[in-house]
């Protein structure tokens, strides 16, 4: 009894930090859904879903479970609809964001996980993109290269797996480079 | 038969299967030209290239195209499955896919079920399903690059962006991470680590490295990693040493790196056409390490007729 009430006690103690994980079909909507509640302003994390939704390529969200009706209904505007809404009741993986810089001179690589990204420093043209196994990192690098990084597309806009996450994590510490390199 | 499976990046493009031919615009399979620049069409490629150098039969590929709508990568996944005893094949090289555990697993059982097992090579996506699914160990060559090696390390991890950061990937750590891989039987048999040093591995061993030529901006280049495990292809459909076959296989992509005098912005097809020649130093290289040999050979048995 003493048990019982002091899980109950420590429930209602804390509530705001209990958490919910939104599943959604694929990684695309996903990183749609995290720009839209990150514009929400909403303290989201993007993580690994549990065992059972696993295909080895995929991510979901983690958000206050307080805020559970703000999340669906500025999903639902947006027409993004989760596959389910379930307690967070576990450690979940959250994807790498350090990034590793190797300068060559004239250009600059940036890596995340297993992606990288290199730029040509004088022009802001990207000039490589290598890594990755996913099949959409052949059909960014198609799209991305050759174009200035303030012009070219975030990968996160045109790509739909973890790989593409990881490239656009890259992508925008590269990105944050050359700014700083300006003033 | 050789087969090659994987994706490349053109939507709508259907399954498509076949021997694979080098025209002067690209590879061909099935009357589909293919883009040459990076991914499964770089692998291919460079596949397409050694067995022309060497007068090898060309290999099968099973190709449909993904952008990364799993579309593609699930055709190609149901039809090797089905398929894979009709196509008896000595040797499996697995590519650019989408990681899809409970397809991959089907298609390791079917595998499973044939007379003779096939030689199993997995690169990029292929690499990390068949990590993510429990299987790493069935496979027989793994070519991943120091932050892939970094995954095949953590056991928890589904997919590289999910690498724990405590597993960081410096190269002087490639050893341990290694044999952390192997402990975890995260590892195919061989693993051929690629970096500013080439760790060529079996069983937790380090069996050879191979470190020059040097080349760093390499890393930068996408693709260079493809022709690497389509040199392996190729080789060890008609070489059993395998070790040898990576060995030759590390030392003719650093040689065509070279001869291609890249910058990070040299794109990979630059490389590719200097494979052959790349071969062609490695066999005369080889020549003259063997003449040595003999040499050395014969000079011992002078010494020793003298005493």
């Amino acid at each position: 009894m003493k048990n019982l009430l002091s899980k109950i006690f420590k429930k209602e103690e804390d509530p705001r930090k209990a958490r919910g994980l939104l599943i959604f079909s694929n990684t695309s909507e996903v990183i749609k859904a995290e720009e839209i509640l990150k514009e929400g302003g909403y303290q989201i994390k993007v993580m690994s879903p549990p065992p059972q939704y696993r295909t080895g390529c995929d991510l979901s969200i983690t958000f206050p479970l307080v805020e559970q009706l703000g999340v669906t209904r500025l999903l639902k505007e947006k027409e993004i609809s989760p596959l389910e809404i379930l307690p967070l009741s576990e450690e979940r993986m959250e994807p790498l964001d350090i990034c590793r810089i190797t300068d060559f001179g004239e250009y600059l690589m940036v890596k995340a996980a297993n992606m990288k990204i290199t730029v040509h420093t004088f022009t802001w043209k990207i000039v490589n993109i290598s890594g990755g196994g996913c099949p959409d990192v052949p059909y960014l690098a198609s799209e991305m290269i050759g174009k200035r990084i303030s012009d070219a597309p975030n990968p996160k806009t045109l790509g739909y797996t973890l790989c593409a996450y990881s490239l656009s994590i890259a992508f925008e510490e590269t990105l944050r480079l050359m700014e700083e390199r300006l003033c | 038969m050789l087969i090659l499976a994987g994706t490349v990046p053109i939507k709508g493009l259907p399954l498509i299967t076949g021997e694979l031919s080098l025209t002067p615009e690209g590879v061909m399979v099935d009357g589909y030209l293919l883009d040459q620049n990076r991914g499964t069409a770089a692998m291919l490629t460079t596949v397409a290239v050694v067995c022309k150098e060497y007068n090898l039969r060309p290999p099968c590929c099973v190709i449909a195209g993904d952008i990364g709508q799993r579309d593609g990568s699930s055709k190609v996944y149901e039809y090797l499955t089905e398929k894979v005893s009709e196509l008896e094949p000595k040797v499996m090289a697995f590519h650019y896919i989408m990681p899809d555990i409970r397809r991959n697993a089907r298609l390791v059982k079917a595998i499973k079920q044939l007379k003779r097992k096939p030689l199993l090579i997995a690169d990029a996506g292929s690499m990390y399903v068949a990590k993510a699914g429990g299987y790493a160990s069935y496979y027989d060559i793994f070519t991943p690059d120091m932050g892939e090696l970094a995954f095949l390390a953590d056991e928890k991890a589904d997919h590289p962006a999910y690498t724990r950061g405590f597993i960081w990937h410096m190269d002087q750590d490639a050893p341990e991470l290694i044999q952390r891989a192997y402990d975890w039987k995260n590892a195919a048999d061989i693993l051929f680590v690629k970096g500013s040093t080439d760790y060529i591995c079996r069983a937790g061993k380090i069996m050879k490295s191979v470190s020059e030529p040097t080349v760093p901006v390499m890393e930068a280049i996408g693709g260079t990693g493809d022709t690497i495990t389509g040199i392996i292809a190729a080789l060890s459909y008609y070489e059993e040493d395998l070790i040898e076959v990576c060995s030759l296989a590390a030392k003719a992509n650093r040689e065509a790196g070279k001869l291609a005098n890249p910058t990070p912005a040299t794109q990979v097809n630059d490389i590719i056409e200097q494979i052959p020649r790349a071969l062609k130093i490695n066999k005369q290289e080889e020549k003259v390490s063997q003449r040595k040999a003999v040499v050395a050979e014969n000079f011992k048995d002078i010494i020793y007729s003298d005493h």
